[in-house]
């Protein structure tokens, strides 16, 4: 079953609409709802799987009418209460009920260059090793579904499930999102770059020798 | 407020038609972000307030990471590299070959940029990039990005009609040019090195940065002409 935020290949959707460089933001909250988000994210409650998977599991009406940025402040305020961080009470009036324990955690001001240029690799050692080297040809799981958890996170997108594909790169063993985004481990293993043809994509593809590329992780792929 | 109690389930309509009473979602219920006001700019103060007096943010910190997206991490990073890629053929092929330790070397890891792969555009072949599970991109090169690469139409129509959106952004493609489009699944960052515009033999690599458009690192666009 195809979720929202699934949306490649989708019908319907109008225009893209280009605009200028410097523009940033489109309103006065974004920036700072964007703060929040990463300054929250230093607390160690949650990693970046879980914080996607929030933003995913907002209801399918909530997905649709919220914007960019209102998507994330409301998955961060579920994943708040969800890590006991914040209390319903406090989110329904608006005031701290005291401070918290996890204040020694806070990201401080002279620490956001470090914490910005570090950043968070995902490759990680590995038992697993890979079986497809470049120029395989693999078939992608039919079902683009989380197999350890029933509607969890993935990162296999619909229109890609079932196809078969080639493998372009090999990423190196990486953070296995549906196992991390549910707090089931990292469970690092090979990642490749598969280029799938876009006739074995769509119905009617805008040119033969078209193609689209996607990051996918050993376990998603198979021997055709 | 939504969200309280079994009257909770029920919303009045503050609108135009007031005396209207609007079902509201029940799974709404359990999502405790309907707790808060439902105005974005009143939700975002609130968190804000909230967590600042709990000691879990501080304002000052807030504001370094706004400086940071806002003045100094921007497509400019992105078209230092592109410029360098075209006058230097040790550095491109290095680029291209494996960008980490040559993006490392020139400042520009960070958040959102551990893995880099930079992608070229040739006579035969046009990159486009597009995140379609949430909106994945290279802050590192490229700053946060912008709204139509986070919009449902970019997301939706980049991977089955990529000619068509490049129309959009005024980009024809020869017919003999096959389309790439990267859909970035996972935590690697692509960056797409456009092709070096005729017309520009003489310019240094300073004068070729000025020419490195953003869309043309997403594949959207082509870089400018001198």
């Amino acid at each position: 079953m195809t979720r929202i935020h699934d949306m490649g290949g989708r019908f319907g959707d109008g225009p893209v609409v280009s605009e200028p460089e410097h523009v940033k933001f489109h309103a006065d909250w974004h920036p700072r709802a964007l703060a929040i988000t990463l300054a929250c994210g230093s607390l160690g409650l949650w990693n970046l799987d879980i914080s996607r998977h929030a933003r995913e599991r907002l209801t399918p009406k909530d997905y649709g009418r919220f914007s960019y940025y209102e998507k994330w402040m409301a998955a961060l305020a579920d994943l708040l209460v969800e890590t006991g961080a914040v209390t319903r009470a406090e989110l329904e009036q608006g005031t701290s009920d005291g401070a918290s324990d996890l204040a020694d955690k806070r990201l401080a001001a002279a620490a956001v260059a470090g914490v910005l240029a570090n950043g968070g690799p995902a490759t990680r050692d590995s038992n697993i090793a890979p079986i497809f080297a470049v120029g395989d040809e693999v078939q992608i799981r039919s079902v683009p579904e989380n197999v350890m958890v029933s509607g969890g996170h993935t990162r296999l997108p619909s229109y890609a499930a079932g196809a078969t594909g080639t493998i372009v790169r090999l990423h190196g063993a990486h953070v296995l999102p549906d196992s991390n985004a549910h707090r089931l481990g990292e469970a690092p293993e090979p990642l490749y770059a598969v280029a799938v043809k876009a006739r074995d994509l769509w119905a009617h593809p805008e040119h033969p020798d078209d193609e689209v590329i996607l990051d996918l992780w050993q376990s998603y792929l198979s021997a055709p | 407020m939504g969200g309280k109690g079994g009257l909770g389930l029920w919303t009045i309509d503050g609108g135009a038609a007031h005396d209207r009473v609007m079902p509201h979602d029940h799974s709404d219920h359990d999502h405790p972000h309907s707790l808060l006001p439902p105005d974005p700019a009143l939700r975002v103060k609130a968190l804000e307030t909230i967590l600042t007096q709990k000691g879990l943010i501080d304002p000052a910190a807030l504001d370094e990471i706004i400086d940071t997206y806002e003045n100094k991490i921007g497509p400019k990073n992105g078209a230092h590299v592109v410029a360098r890629a075209w006058s230097d053929p040790d550095f491109k092929a290095a680029l291209l070959e494996n960008a980490d330790p040559v993006l490392a070397e020139m400042g520009y890891y960070g958040r959102q940029g551990e893995h880099m792969v930079v992608v070229e555009n040739t006579e035969s072949v046009h990159n486009v990039i597009v995140c379609t599970l949430c909106s994945c991109y290279p802050w590192p090169l490229l700053g946060i990005p912008p709204g139509w690469y986070k919009s449902d139409a970019y997301r939706a129509r980049a991977v089955r009609e990529p000619r068509k959106v490049l129309a959009e952004f005024g980009v024809t493609l020869h017919k003999e040019q096959a389309v790439r489009v990267w859909d970035s699944t996972a935590e690697v960052r692509y960056l797409v090195l456009p092709k070096r515009p005729e017309g520009t033999d003489d310019m240094d690599e300073a004068a070729l940065t000025a020419l490195v458009t953003r869309d043309s690192m997403i594949g959207c666009g082509l870089a400018a002409r001198p």
